[in-house]
């Protein structure tokens, strides 16, 4: 298990070493850049001259590559161009990081928490018109783009439920501890402030959260279809044991693999909705960073943003990867 | 009074838009308290569905149940399902075909045992794994502390039956219905399953109704045989009557199939002709008739009714004369 865990790690620097040389190569690809972004379009020469040779962009660009390589080595990702002039890269994404991660988290918790008893549900009473609904309901949640539920929710329902339609919390005094602020407030134990995080995160989560619900609801409902054909369930129910029990033990226990190689998939997945659903939102996290980021061609930005996103990706599928052996003996014990 | 009085059992099965299908047709039988009654058929005869009404365990849509199924006085088919629920695994134990499909293999076997004990005889966990412990142990697993601990994948095929034929009786059911226990298995292993479970079931003085196709296990286990066709029984009677004088067609086409050990070299097997698939529905004939050697026109045209002849049951207008040579009665 350990040895598969840290072969897993090593490739994955592997990955994260290609994906920054393609990306550097890409960003720089992208019609435009950094010079035109900040001086408008009716810069003189000489001005955008001096821009270019100032952000080092005159360079070939093996060589803007390496000198990113060594400055990364030592933990100096750039300085922002576009997204917070003036900030560091990487406190831009200090910064973002745990509201992505905040955000992203309660909205795979609304996935789980909807889709996963629905799948269930529906699928013990396959055929009838509440799993017709539900399959209904969950062909809509993926087919409605992100962007348009998101302009819904904040438009319609933020004034129909008088929740705040933007921002991440109201200039409120908070003290500020780990960065997520539903956290902070009950370390701190100001609890208007977890209060007033949570008010702004509902809406953007929900948002978020239809997609993943649609797939985990219909992949748990296809699992259980499966589980109750079994035999094992036949005998647990030729026990005599309590209904429950056999959906908690017998049924779900089983459902739960595809249900969980989804969640890992859906998690990594949560970043593309996350850039249009914060921006909607105007939710300070690594989405809207990345959205900003390419309107102005922030480069340091957007490639340490990007590169931190696949390897959150990979960690998370590798968390999956390693679950499967607490849920599954058959991978444990061979 | 008989421990389970099944009267007129019929299981209709209906589909949306499709013709309704008759798997068990009016089945009758009984049995005593320890007795060992044999439902005897190919494939698709009923016998498996006749086992799961009377647990209790087929669909709730989608099939018509009628008829009676007395266990000890109460109808069980005019159970609430939460009463049939106690019932089930505390009254009547079920062991079915294939052990390895039938655990689940995402839960220790300790725990697939022990949860049963916990559900009927409100036993705390530690208590019934000591109690597992026992039961694995007199089915005959060895080192019982250690398969309590074990996943399904982890015991070769013979120790999942023992083990499932563990949990059936974990809460000395007076029934036992085993359906086809030993199909998915090995010979050898099949006899050492057979001989458990008589034993089990002597010792326990256990009720035990034994769903086969085989004859071979009837004739080593069973005190009275019934044998199915399309649903219906046509053919009842004590076992060595049974094989001694096969009456029915069927019956004696089943024991003429079987292969002798002392058969000449090269000598062919007796099959019965033709398949189950082959047969029309008892409302017009016989269902047997098209595959029957004794046919006679009034088989496709009226049918055949239950007769008791000398304590035997038998539903035939052209039975098989007495003392054509089929099988010998082969103790296991």
């Amino acid at each position: 298990m350990l040895r598969y865990t840290i072969r897993r790690l090593v490739q994955l620097v592997g990955v994260v070493l290609v994906l920054s040389l393609l990306l550097f190569a890409w960003l720089r690809l992208l019609p435009g850049g950094p010079v035109s972004a900040l001086l408008g379009e009716r810069a003189t020469p000489e001005s955008r001259e001096a821009l270019t040779k100032q952000l080092g962009l005159d360079q070939p660009i093996f060589i803007q590559y390496f000198k990113f390589l060594g400055r990364a080595a030592t933990g100096d990702f750039g300085v922002s161009t576009g997204v917070q002039p003036g900030d560091s890269a990487l406190d831009i994404f200090l910064q973002r990081f745990p509201a992505t991660v905040e955000l992203s988290f309660f909205a795979i918790l609304i996935a789980i928490a909807v889709g996963v008893p629905l799948g269930y549900l529906s699928a013990k009473r396959r055929g009838s018109w509440f799993d017709n609904l539900s399959v209904v309901g969950s062909l809509i949640g993926v087919a409605v783009p992100v962007f348009f539920l998101a302009y819904v929710l904040k438009d319609v329902a933020s004034s129909a439920l008088g929740l705040p339609s933007s921002g991440r919390q109201d200039a409120i005094d908070a003290t500020r501890v780990t960065g997520f602020f539903t956290l902070d407030g009950v370390i701190t134990g100001e609890w208007d402030a977890t209060f007033n995080a949570l008010e702004h995160l509902i809406l953007p989560a929900i948002a978020l959260a239809t997609i993943p619900f649609a797939v985990i609801f219909r992949i748990t409902r296809a699992a259980v279809l499966d589980v109750l054909d079994e035999d094992f369930v036949r005998t647990a129910e030729s026990k005599g044991l309590t209904a429950p029990v056999i959906r908690r033990r017998h049924v779900l226990r089983n459902a739960m693999l595809p249900v969980v190689t989804t969640i890992g998939l859906q998690t990594g997945a949560l970043l593309s909705g996350a850039v249009l659903t914060e921006k909607v939102f105007s939710f300070a996290g690594v989405g809207e960073a990345l959205a900003i980021g390419f309107e102005r061609r922030d480069y340091p930005v957007l490639l340490l943003l990007i590169i931190m996103a696949t390897i959150v990706y990979v960690v998370v599928n590798l968390l999956v990867d390693l679950s499967y052996a607490l849920i599954d003996p058959r991978i444990r014990t061979r | 009074m008989a421990l389970l009085e099944v009267r007129d059992l019929t299981v209709v099965f209906q589909r949306k838009g499709e013709e309704p299908f008759r798997a068990v047709d009016g089945v009758s039988f009984d049995v005593e308290p320890g007795q060992t009654v044999g439902l005897v058929g190919e494939s698709g005869c009923g016998k498996s569905v006749t086992s799961l009404a009377i647990m209790g365990l087929l669909p709730k849509r989608g099939a018509k149940i009628t008829g009676t199924v007395r266990y000890d006085g109460t109808d069980l088919l005019k159970l609430s399902d939460k009463e049939m629920r106690d019932r089930r695994g505390r009254d009547l134990g079920m062991v079915f075909q294939d052990p390895l499909s039938s655990l689940n293999p995402v839960v220790p076997i300790g725990l697939q045992v022990t949860e049963v004990l916990e559900r009927h005889r409100g036993m705390p966990r530690k208590e019934a794994m000591i109690e597992a412990k026992d039961l694995l142990d007199k089915v005959g697993i060895p080192d019982p502390n250690r398969r309590l601990k074990e996943y399904p994948h982890q015991l070769s095929g013979g120790m999942r039956q023992r083990a499932l034929i563990a949990i059936a009786l974990a809460c000395r059911p007076k029934l036992l219905i085993a359906d086809e226990p030993t199909t998915a298995l090995d010979v050898t292993i099949q006899a050492q399953i057979l001989s458990l479970m008589k034993e089990l079931v002597q010792d326990l003085g256990t009720a035990l109704v034994m769903i086969t196709h085989d004859l071979g296990v009837v004739a080593g286990l069973c005190d009275e045989v019934n044998v199915l066709y399309g649903g219906k029984v046509v053919e009842k009677a004590m076992r060595h009557k049974l094989f001694a004088e096969p009456r029915h067609p069927y019956t004696h086409g089943l024991l003429a199939s079987i292969p002798r050990l002392d058969a000449a070299p090269g000598e062919k097997l007796t099959p019965i002709k033709g398949s189950v698939a082959d047969n029309i529905p008892w409302s017009q004939g016989c269902a047997f008739a098209p595959r029957c050697p004794n046919a006679l026109d009034v088989c496709v045209q009226v049918t055949p009714a239950e007769e008791d002849q000398l304590g035997r049951l038998l539903r035939c207008h052209n039975p098989v004369v007495p003392g054509t040579p089929a099988a010998e009665e082969v103790p296991v």
